[in-house]
């Protein structure tokens, strides 16, 4: 049995247009998405703007509902649990912006923001405040941040480093899948790398379920043992990352390949 | 004849925690036509060594040192804030990274494309829209007579961007700042905003300026790239050159920390350390503490090393220690 699995996801979202807005016309932003992730895979998804990457990533995230289709989450389809259940649930699957400046909330110090995500899975350590102390160091430290800038604020960061405390916040609850949207494409080349090794390091040690998103096939390739391209909604080809490269099927897979500047 | 002549510009600003030589001493020159790059990762000084040129650094707590920048037989440098103006946006376009933070929102695009036309050329209502008109439909933008009467958050981001490029190009200025025009854009739209800057360049005979941090990009747009480190050029060469015989430690990491040049499955190779602290002072080779050099290998200059022209038009920082070990 698959870890997650998409069952023929769609969302349908209304526009009203024509004169006085009475004509409804219909965007079919996910439209019958079917996918099956294995446990401590990293999946790639990659798409031009406007495909429905990011509004899968929400349905997935049970920030939207689904016009039809379902989320298999370990055999519990997520739908059917009460509010109460999937806010308790939300713990285990987290989320990793692509804009570290805008996600982080400025006026929080590191150990804040790192302090609440793991109050969320330890609630136990709310009066234990040297255990509290000691479980942000071992988040910070994980990431590869110093902890000497426990009390610092995220305007005191390079963007690499921010994006390393928006993975930490991510980690604090100690999550099962996590859903890395553009996670890489606002920092420098440079920075990228740092970053793909550290989220490669997270799932080989902590067995984390990933899925990846991002328009850059290029980076996707690195990280993700399988690739997921969409287009218009719909998943137009799945394939093993190497094999993508090796043999594009589909047409949108060809132009996203050529698309990567390439070292002349 | 170089359209543009950098010489030894420096850009300094005053802060609490000290001064901060954010461009220290870069020279370089633009002929007609030509696409020269600057790379560097954020916080090597290539944005603020270009508004420098255009006096857009916000004085204090900036404050440019020292260097000339010879456009047309004046020195941008030392021009008064009205002279300015009259090369700003007429002489020398801009074009910046996020097309949605630089159009005004409350305005149309067509208040906008027109102002330069009116301000810089004199010309009436009725024509400068007619000419707008005739510059989003050379941007590729479709259906530019109704287009142009739309709202910049009417647009996405690729077209935006190709909304930028028109007004940038709308008065037929002799050079191009390009800043990262294409790092908030998807691959496909950069694709094809880079070929728009190609193509525009080409039909007008621009000489572009390309700043990013993007070496693969660097390597399809430019014909000369200067690699800037820590406020200086440490290696400044044709782009075929840069790319085959790279010869300082700082280009040739560049080159391997890209993604896509790296075989899958094997850890991705990442510059150890950060970029120095520029407000503590840098002495020395500045890439010498990120420079993984072999114990056998000779040490990293001790005092600022200067630029050596080590063939024709190839200059390098001399130093011994970062053009030592080769890949």
């Amino acid at each position: 049995m698959s870890y997650l699995e998409l069952q023929n996801l769609t969302r349908y979202f209304e526009k009203k247009t024509g004169w006085l807005k009475n004509e409804t016309q219909i965007v079919k932003a996910v439209d019958g998405v079917s996918l099956e992730i294995q446990k401590g895979e990293i999946l790639g998804l990659v798409g031009e703007s406007g495909c429905g990457k990011s509004t899968l990533s929400r349905l997935i995230m049970q920030l939207l509902k689904p016009t039809s289709g379902s989320v298999v989450l370990e055999g519990e389809r997520l739908a059917d649990l009460p509010k109460h259940e999937i806010r308790r649930r939300r713990r285990d699957f987290q989320m990793i912006f692509q804009d570290p400046y805008a996600s982080l909330n400025p006026r929080m110090t590191i150990f804040s923001t790192l302090a609440e995500a793991i109050l969320t899975r330890h609630e136990n350590l709310a009066n234990d405040r040297d255990g509290l102390e000691r479980a942000v160091s071992i988040l910070m430290e994980r990431v590869g941040l110093d902890t000497r800038y426990v009390r610092k604020y995220p305007h005191e960061f390079s963007g690499g480093q921010r994006q390393r405390i928006a993975i930490a916040r991510a980690l604090g609850p100690e999550p099962k899948l996590i859903l890395a949207d553009e996670p890489v494409s606002a920092l420098d080349v440079s920075i990228q790398s740092q970053i793909l090794n550290l989220l490669r390091d997270l799932r080989d040690d902590l067995g984390l379920t990933m899925i990846f998103i991002s328009h850059d096939l290029s980076v996707v390739r690195y990280i993700a043992d399988r690739i997921a391209v969409m287009e218009a909604g719909k998943i137009v080809e799945v394939a093993e990352s190497n094999a993508l490269f090796d043999s594009p099927q589909s047409e949108i897979t060809k132009v996203l390949l050529q698309a990567i500047p390439q070292i002349r | 004849m170089p359209v543009l002549e950098v010489k030894d510009l420096k850009t300094s600003f005053y802060t609490r925690d000290g001064v901060v030589k954010a461009v220290d001493g870069i020279s370089f020159s633009v002929e007609a036509g030509q696409t020269v790059g600057i790379v560097g990762e954020s916080g090597s000084g290539k944005s603020v060594a270009c508004y420098s040129l255009l006096q857009l650094i916000p004085q204090p707590p900036g404050r440019i040192e020292g260097g000339t920048a010879l456009f047309d037989g004046l020195d941008l440098l030392s021009l008064s804030e009205t002279e300015m103006r009259k090369i700003r946006g007429e002489k020398i376009g801009l074009i910046f990274q996020d097309p949605m933070t630089s159009l005004n929102p409350y305005l149309r695009i067509s208040t906008q494309l027109i102002e330069p036309l009116q301000i810089h050329r004199g010309l009436g209502k009725t024509e400068a829209l007619e000419k707008a008109i005739a510059e989003l439909d050379a941007v590729g933008i479709p259906d530019p007579h109704k287009r142009i009467h739309s709202y910049p958050h009417e647009f996405s981001g690729g077209m935006r961007q190709r909304v930028m490029i028109a007004m940038a190009l709308i008065t037929r200025p002799e050079i191009l700042i390009a800043d990262e025009p294409t790092t908030a854009l998807d691959v496909t739209i950069q694709r094809q905003v880079l070929d728009l800057i190609k193509t525009r360049q080409e039909e007008l005979g621009t000489a572009v300026i390309f700043i990013t941090h993007d070496l693969a990009v660097v390597s399809e747009v430019c014909d000369y790239v200067n690699v800037m480190y820590a406020g200086r050029f440490v290696e400044r060469a044709d782009v075929k050159t840069l790319f085959s015989e790279p010869k300082h430690a700082y280009t040739r990491a560049l080159q391997r920390s890209i993604p896509a040049m790296q075989t899958k499955g094997e850890r991705l190779y990442t510059i150890p350390g950060l970029p120095p602290n520029l407000s503590a002072g840098v002495s020395g080779c500045a890439f010498a503490p990120r420079c993984e050099l072999p114990t056998d290998a000779p040490e990293h200059a001790q005092k600022s090393p200067p630029l050596i022209e080590v063939s024709p038009s190839h200059w390098v920082q001399d130093c011994p220690g970062c053009l030592s070990f080769s890949l």
